[in-house]
This record gives structure tokens, C-alpha cells and sequence, in this order.
């Protein structure tokens, strides 16, 4: 909690990136609240333009936009934390059997994941998108997604593992008899938690960007109402071409806006993370009671990212 | 003996292991889809056309021997790689006789042009452009920079190219529409410019895509290059900020992004997917999506297959010209 408390203090990337994640969810709670059906049509008035009543107003389907938009919000997070559920769960389970078992187990695991890590995503999830069209639920596709993305995560926290093994309080905690269980729950997930967290708010940009792409293709679930299938529909009735930009303009605007929360949410994460920028933050706590402190004003550069 | 045993022998067998997986992957995925593709696939291409029965049965045995459904999955294995090494990936369905081969090798050529102009383009300003904001981190133009790129990045490319289209094409009409060249191709001046002209939106949508990333990396190497001592030593030595900046900060950042370029030119063959169909560009990526628009598998599989083994090699030359670029990496 300290932690976050901080982050909101000193690092106004963070701060930006919470404020807009707050009205995101927001508008995913708001969604709850839906006066329409996800899929109902012809519920307003057809092609009103944005207007006091129709706040985004209405597609030429007789969808109110703003709504819709809620909907879409709520099913891309769906998808996109299913990824990162199972992404960073098989990640993880991976990073920690090669970085605590080590030996022929390690080196088989590692160029294992050295492999995977090479082979391209897009062109395997839009083969398999292909193969499975028709019968994509938004499960499926968080599914697929999360199974795309794991390489990484783990070889990241492969690379953290070994590196608390060595350090000295492990050894102290071994030499005094405690139980493997114990040492990797009580004294080493602590050190791996803000990693993970890190690692889930950028999971997150990667598998929403994935989402919208592949909707924008019409490779996902068509029927399910996400950022990128409202784009795929916008375009499929030529909203641009019969002048009616604000049916684009709800989605784009939408998904810039939550990758730009999440990117700004993961920057003000890594770079208090950074044992060098936290060096430059508890400085900026020193230079905060005495404001003379010269060097403190240069250090912070990292932290203002 | 030692180089070859111990330096390029593992990396190889590295490389044989990517290919391989790769490949049985691909040769995974039909077979476990819960649907029939063989039907699938001729279900639908009946749908739309009426084709003659042999033509059927001749598609029907085609797809039979490409998924190899009949005899055990070892031994469709086998078969699916005898095929592959010897070049021959199928007849492409979408245009029945014609083999994948030809129908990739009609569209790498735009893909390459594109994607390779714009890479280089967009690596060497983003390098500058990352090392004198990380060189000199308090000027308005970096932090204007900076804040510009860093709401560029984490938009997805489809929506940055989307709303260049919509912008360019038609809010101002500057730039066509889809195409990739007007005319018929010749060797003149007419023909190459109309290329040039088609090119320069896809290629702008995609130096400032990938732009905003080299950048950031760019510039976070230089920040930490920056502390060294040596860089103090040379500025109270007095040497020209330049020369400091370009001779040796830059330099030292050089490995992870040399890196990053020969990986990115090793991802054309995966072809800019999203480019292409944006912006209707007749290479890989628009194959592949026709592709897929029409269920044409072995075009899909061969251009998965295509891009794996350029990821693969691309990292293999990286892998062994590391020594070259940095002479702290030695022969291990």
C-alpha cells in the first residue's frame, strides 16, 4: 500500500495512468447498468449524431454508441485479463521450476522457451483464428492469446529466481533450517510480487492490442461486443464513407485511451522498480525536506519518464 | 576447432530446434481444431461456386494428402516434412493450380521494398533521435519529443495506421487510397515514382509506429550510458558534445539495438500484416490475409512457415556476429 501511495506521490506517469484506469473501470462497472440488451438493435433513434440525449451518439443499427462502448470495454478487459491469467500463470510456474530446480531440467526449459520466444505470434494466432472461425468465443481468444504469451514473463522471472538464490539472506534462511516451501513463500515471492505486477499491467497493453487487431480482422467472435468488433461493424456499414465518423471515433478514441492508462500505469511501475530511478526517488524524499539538496533535481529525471 | 565446437555448433542446433518446433507446430494446429478442416474448407469453397466433381475430388484428395488424414500422425509427419524439404508447399485453393510457391514469391518483393526501406528509416532516427533526448535531457525539443512518442507507442498499429488513412486519404486527399504501383511495371520513371507515391503512407504509418519504440529504447540506454565515468571524464576533458555523444555513448549503446534490427528484418517475411490490409498494399501480409478471408490454407501455412525460418535466421546471424559488433562478447 506504501508503495502505491508513493508511486502516486512521486510519479506522475502513474498517477495520469491510475486516474484513467479508474474511468475505465468505471465505464465497465457503468456497463452493469446497460438501459439496452449488449445485442439488442433498433433499441433508439438510427444515425443521431452526438447529442445531449445520445452522448456518442447512435450507430445505423440503432445502437446507442456510449453503451456499447461500455459493453466493448468490459469484454476487451475480459479478454485481455484471461490472457494475462494464463500468460503470467504459465510464465511464472515455468520461471520458477527452471530457476530453483536449475541443472539439465534449467537447460532444457531455457532453450525451450529461448525457441518459443523467436517464433512469430501474429501469423500462428491468425492460422489457428482461421482454422477456428465460427466457433471463436471471447474465452477462447483470451485463451489463445494467454497461451501465445508466456515465453518472456518467464524467462524474466527465471532470470529474478536465480538471481535471489544467491543472494545472502537465502543462505542465512537456509543455514537456519528453513523449509525450501517456506523460503520461496515468505522470502522470495515478496521480491517477485512488484515484478509481477509490472509484467501483468503490460501483458495487459500487448493482449488488447492483440484483441482489437484480430476483431479488426474479423478473425474473433463477431457477435460479442469488443473495441475491435465495434470498429469491424463501424467499418462494415461504411460509418467514414456515409459521414458518420462518431461510430469510428468512440472505439479508436476508447483503445487509445486504455493502452494509454495501462502504458502509463506500467512506465510509473518499471521505474520504481528500477534500483537506479529508486535511488533517484529516495533522494527525491530527501530533497523533499530540505529543498536545497542540488542533485536530487537531476536524479528525478528518471522518475518523471 | 574449438570456435566451430563450442561457438557455432550449439547456436546452430539452437536454430535446428526453432525450425523444428516451429514447423510441428504448424503441423500441429489443423489436427487439433475440433472441426474436420478437409470438410470445412470444402464446404465453404462449394458455397460460394459450383465446381465440377472432379475438380471437387481432386481438392478433396489434395486436402486429404495435405493434412494427411489418412495413416497415422506419424507418418503425415513424415510426409508433411519430405514435402517441406524439397520446396513444394501444395497448390494454393483460392487459385487452384497455381503452387504457394509462386503466389508468395509474386508478393515478397513489395513486402521487402515496404518493409525493409521503412525499418532502416525508422532505426537509424530513432537511434539519433533516442540518443540526443537521452543526451540532453532538459531541452524543450526532447521533452516535447518524448511526450509525443510516448503517447504514440502504446496505441495499437491498426489504429495508428487507421487514423492516418482516414486523415490522409480522406480528410486531405494527398495520398491513394489502396495499391500498391499504377501501371504496368517497366523500368521508367513513371512506374517508379507511382511506386514511390503508393509507398510513402504505408511507410509513414510504420517509421512512426516503430519510431516510438526505438526511440524510447534508445533513449533509456543513452540516460544509463551517460553515468558512466568515462563520459565524465571526457566532458571535463573538454571533447565537443557531438563527438562524446556519437563516438562513444552511442556506440556502447549499439549491441542491443543491432540486435533488435536484425531481428526486425528477419520479421519481413512475416510481412507488415496490418500495413498491407490497411492500406490495400499487394504484399505478404494482404496474401496472407486474402488467405485466410478465404480459408486457403496451404498459402497460410507457408507463409507461417516462411516467417518462422527468417525469425530464425535472422537470430542465428545475430547470434554469431555478436563477437563482430562487440568485442566484449568473446568465443565462449
Amino acid at each position: 500500500m506504501a508503495a502505491i501511495r508513493d508511486l502516486f506521490r512521486f510519479s506522475p506517469s502513474f498517477r495520469f495512468g491510475a486516474i484513467i484506469l479508474a474511468v475505465v473501470f468505471g465505464l465497465v462497472i457503468l456497463s452493469f447498468f446497460s438501459p439496452y440488451e449488449s445485442d439488442d438493435r433498433r433499441a433508439v433513434a438510427r444515425n443521431e449524431p452526438p447529442s445531449l440525449e445520445f452522448i456518442l451518439g447512435t450507430t445505423s443499427q440503432g445502437q446507442d454508441v456510449f453503451w456499447m462502448l461500455t459493453f466493448a470495454i468490459r469484454n476487451t478487459l475480459l479478454v485481455a485479463g484471461l490472457a494475462v491469467l494464463i500468460g503470467r500463470g504459465v510464465g511464472v510456474l515455468l520461471g520458477m521450476v527452471s530457476g530453483y530446480i536449475g541443472g539439465t531440467v534449467d537447460r532444457l526449459l531455457s532453450s525451450l522457451v529461448d525457441s518459443v520466444i523467436v517464433i512469430p505470434r501474429l501469423p500462428l494466432l491468425i492460422l489457428i483464428a482461421s482454422i477456428m472461425r465460427g466457433q471463436m468465443s471471447i474465452l477462447t481468444l483470451g485463451l489463445l492469446i494467454g497461451l501465445l504469451d508466456w515465453a518472456i514473463p518467464s524467462k524474466r522471472y527465471r532470470a529474478q529466481i536465480l538471481s535471489l538464490r544467491e543472494r545472502e539472506f537465502t543462505y542465512t534462511s537456509v543455514f537456519s533450517g528453513m523449509s525450501v516451501f517456506k523460503i520461496v513463500t515468505r522470502e522470495h515471492l515478496p521480491f517477485l510480487m512488484p515484478y509481477l505486477l509490472a509484467d501483468v499491467v503490460s501483458g495487459f497493453l500487448f493482449a488488447i492490442g492483440l484483441e482489437v487487431t484480430l476483431s479488426i480482422l474479423g478473425l474473433s467472435d463477431l457477435d460479442t461486443q469488443t473495441i475491435g468488433t465495434q470498429i469491424y461493424w463501424g467499418n462494415y456499414y461504411q460509418a467514414l464513407l456515409t459521414n458518420r465518423v462518431w461510430v469510428l471515433a468512440a472505439p479508436i478514441g476508447a483503445s487509445i485511451i486504455v493502452v494509454i492508462g495501462f502504458y502509463l500505469a506500467s512506465v510509473g511501475l518499471s521505474t520504481y522498480l528500477d534500483p537506479r530511478t529508486r535511488l533517484g526517488r529516495l533522494e527525491v524524499k530527501t530533497a523533499v525536506k530540505e529543498p536545497e539538496t542540488e542533485p536530487a533535481a537531476v536524479t528525478t529525471q528518471g522518475v518523471t519518464l | 576447432m574449438t570456435l566451430l565446437k563450442e561457438f557455432i555448433l550449439p547456436r546452430l542446433i539452437q536454430w535446428v530446434v526453432v525450425i523444428f518446433i516451429g514447423v510441428t507446430i504448424t503441423f500441429l494446429i489443423p489436427r487439433l481444431s475440433p472441426v474436420n478442416p478437409v470438410d470445412q474448407a470444402l464446404g465453404r469453397m462449394t458455397t460460394f461456386q459450383t465446381m465440377n466433381p472432379e475438380a471437387t475430388l481432386a481438392l478433396r484428395e489434395t486436402f486429404l494428402d495435405l493434412y494427411g488424414l489418412e495413416g497415422n500422425i506419424f507418418d503425415q509427419y513424415l510426409n508433411f516434412w519430405r514435402r517441406l524439404l524439397v520446396g513444394d508447399l501444395g497448390p494454393s485453393f483460392g487459385a487452384f493450380p497455381t503452387p504457394v510457391v509462386r503466389i508468395i514469391a509474386n508478393s515478397i518483393g513489395w513486402t521487402i521494398g515496404l518493409l525493409g526501406i521503412s525499418t532502416l528509416i525508422s532505426w537509424v532516427l530513432g537511434l539519433v533521435l533516442g540518443s540526443l533526448a537521452g543526451y540532453f535531457p532538459n531541452r524543450w525539443w526532447s521533452q516535447g519529443l518524448e511526450k509525443i512518442l510516448i503517447t504514440v507507442y502504446p496505441v495499437p498499429y491498426y489504429i495508428l495506421a487507421f487514423v492516418l488513412l482516414m486523415i490522409f486519404t480522406y480528410y486531405f486527399p494527398i495520398f491513394p487510397l489502396v495499391g500498391g504501383a499504377r501501371g504496368t511495371p517497366a523500368f521508367t520513371w513513371e512506374y517508379i515514382s507511382s511506386v514511390l507515391y503508393f509507398g510513402t503512407l504505408p511507410a509513414i504509418s510504420l517509421i512512426v509506429g516503430a519510431l516510438a519504440f526505438r526511440f524510447i529504447i534508445s533513449k533509456a540506454l543513452t540516460t544509463s550510458e551517460k553515468s558512466s565515468d568515462y563520459v565524465q571524464y571526457a566532458e571535463l576533458a573538454g571533447l565537443p558534445k557531438r563527438k562524446i555523444l556519437f563516438s562513444y555513448v552511442t556506440r556502447n549503446t549499439m549491441l542491443p539495438q543491432v540486435t533488435d534490427l536484425a531481428l526486425s528484418l528477419g520479421a519481413l517475411f512475416e510481412g507488415a500484416l496490418i500495413t498491407e490490409v490497411v492500406f490495400g498494399y499487394p504484399g505478404l501480409g494482404y496474401t496472407l490475409y486474402n488467405a485466410v478471408n478465404s480459408s486457403d490454407y496451404n498459402v497460410i501455412m507457408g507463409i507461417t512457415l516462411l516467417s518462422i525460418v527468417g525469425i530464425a535466421t535472422a537470430s542465428l546471424l545475430v547470434d554469431l556476429s555478436y563477437p563482430l559488433v562487440d568485442p566484449r562478447v568473446r568465443y565462449r
